[in-house]
């Protein structure tokens, strides 16, 4: 990770807030869910959001193909979550607040889809997290 | 005339929704994080807030990418809980108090805030966990509701300058409302987290620390930073700290800090709970603590 920028504030400096472009910002390992995100993710976001209702998830789990479909995902959508890859969700647009509600229907929390993000198993994700605690 | 009371902010993690149902809450992992609300509720049996103005940020509930606004202010007589996609068990309706939402609204607009008006709205566990982690009794709820919701979905996010600056006005409109209330502002998210992408699981104890300092002593340092440098700092969720400055900046003027608690992790996040008050009304009432601070740093 890069070294932290504590812009201003602890410099006791006075001024305006500093503008950055999403554009031109890059952190990494992050997605800025901007306007070209969110028209990219859109299909796959709207059929997670469909998610909220109980009878649509049973919809998915009983005809997946079918959902994906009536959502009009695109192929690099389908593929992700044909392969419950979160990352690939992300690539392909997704936001994961909507991704939370499809990784719920397979039983899977944020540590879950967290330990799948990074690498690790459930278990040392958590790890992590308590270390963080020092 | 209308009293502003003070200030809550509290992290809503829904995994606290959950250890809440479960009833366990004298767990191990659960213990340091709900023992840091006792405080919390002494004082709010003191003060007896009648209504709370409670700013949070909706994910993926009530508002989709379909029509997203950056303001949304409730005005509707009640608000319900509803299933956000896991199944959890629902809470039973949030009374509203559309006499303050209109108040709020009239105020905001004729201060050139454009916001969304609701007479129909959802909450999520950005409303929901905080209501509960405050009266572990509700329901019934002692006070009356009125939700603000900022955006922190989908970027432009409104700044920390702008979410400061609408905090200001809901602060000058609550001090204006020609009722005899006590009124509570609450706002909900962070600290520090980032569920999605290779830097999932990233917390800032560093940042998280001065954002606590700086909300009580100097907010306005916050609204220097862009959305961008927050998401850096904080996490691309921990970026819920625009709730915090903008519930804030609702106290116009000085602050003391009555109470505060920080303690990670909680799943993914950096917890934290903050009260504060008026700083001309702290001095002759009954404090939560001993000294002028209260301070319970855990982890």
């Amino acid at each position: 990770m890069r070294p932290l920028r504590l812009p201003g504030m602890l410099r006791g400096d006075t001024g305006v807030p500093t503008m950055i472009s999403p554009k031109v910002a890059t952190i990494p390992g992050t997605v800025i869910f901007d306007g070209v995100e969110a028209q990219k993710g859109y299909a796959l976001n709207r059929m997670c959001y469909s998610f909220n209702h109980a009878e649509n998830r049973a919809a998915f789990l009983a005809d997946e193909e079918a959902y994906c479909a009536r959502y009009a995902l695109n192929p690099e959508q389908r593929e992700a979550v044909r392969k419950r890859d979160v990352l690939a969700m992300i690539a392909a647009g997704g936001n994961v607040y909507y991704l939370a509600k499809l990784a719920g229907i397979f039983g899977l929390d944020v540590q879950d889809i967290g330990a799948q993000q990074t690498g690790v198993t459930r278990e040392a994700f958590k790890a992590k997290l308590l270390s963080a605690g020092g | 005339m209308a009293r502003h009371a003070g200030v809550i902010c509290t992290s809503h993690v829904p995994a606290i929704g959950k250890a809440i149902a479960l009833r366990q809450q004298q767990q191990t992992y659960w213990k340091p994080f709900f023992d840091g609300y006792r405080a919390v509720h002494g004082w709010l049996d003191r003060l007896r807030p009648d209504v709370v103005v409670l700013i949070y940020n909706d994910h993926g509930l009530n508002f989709f990418l379909d029509k997203l606004p950056t303001f949304a202010v409730g005005a509707a007589p009640e608000y319900r809980n509803a299933d956000e996609g896991w199944g959890l068990p629902t809470i039973a309706p949030f009374p509203g108090d559309p006499q303050l939402s209109w108040h709020l609204i009239e105020s905001l607009v004729a201060e050139e805030f454009d916001i969304t008006m609701c007479q129909e709205m959802l909450v999520d566990h950005a409303f929901v966990v905080p209501m509960q982690l405050l009266w572990p009794m509700g329901p019934p709820w002692p006070v009356k509701t009125v939700p603000i919701c900022i955006n922190t979905v989908q970027h432009p996010l409104p700044t920390a300058h702008r979410c400061h600056r609408l905090g200001q006005a809901i602060g000058r409109a609550i001090d204006a409302y020609d009722e005899d209330v006590n009124v509570l502002v609450l706002g909900t998210g962070g600290l520090s987290h980032q569920l999605d992408g290779a830097r999932a699981g990233f917390i800032n104890k560093q940042f998280d620390h001065l954002c606590l300092e700086q909300l009580v002593s100097d907010p306005e340092a916050l609204t220097r930073y862009s959305n961008i440098e927050l998401v850096e700092l904080a996490g691309t969720q921990g970026i819920e700290i625009l709730m915090w400055i903008a519930a804030r900046a609702t106290l116009l003027g000085d602050v003391t800090q009555v109470h505060r608690n920080y303690h990670v992790p909680i799943s993914n996040t950096a917890s934290g709970v903050l009260v504060m008050e008026p700083r001309e009304t702290s001095g002759p009432r009954e404090r939560a603590g001993s000294g002028t601070r209260r301070d319970q740093i855990a982890g």
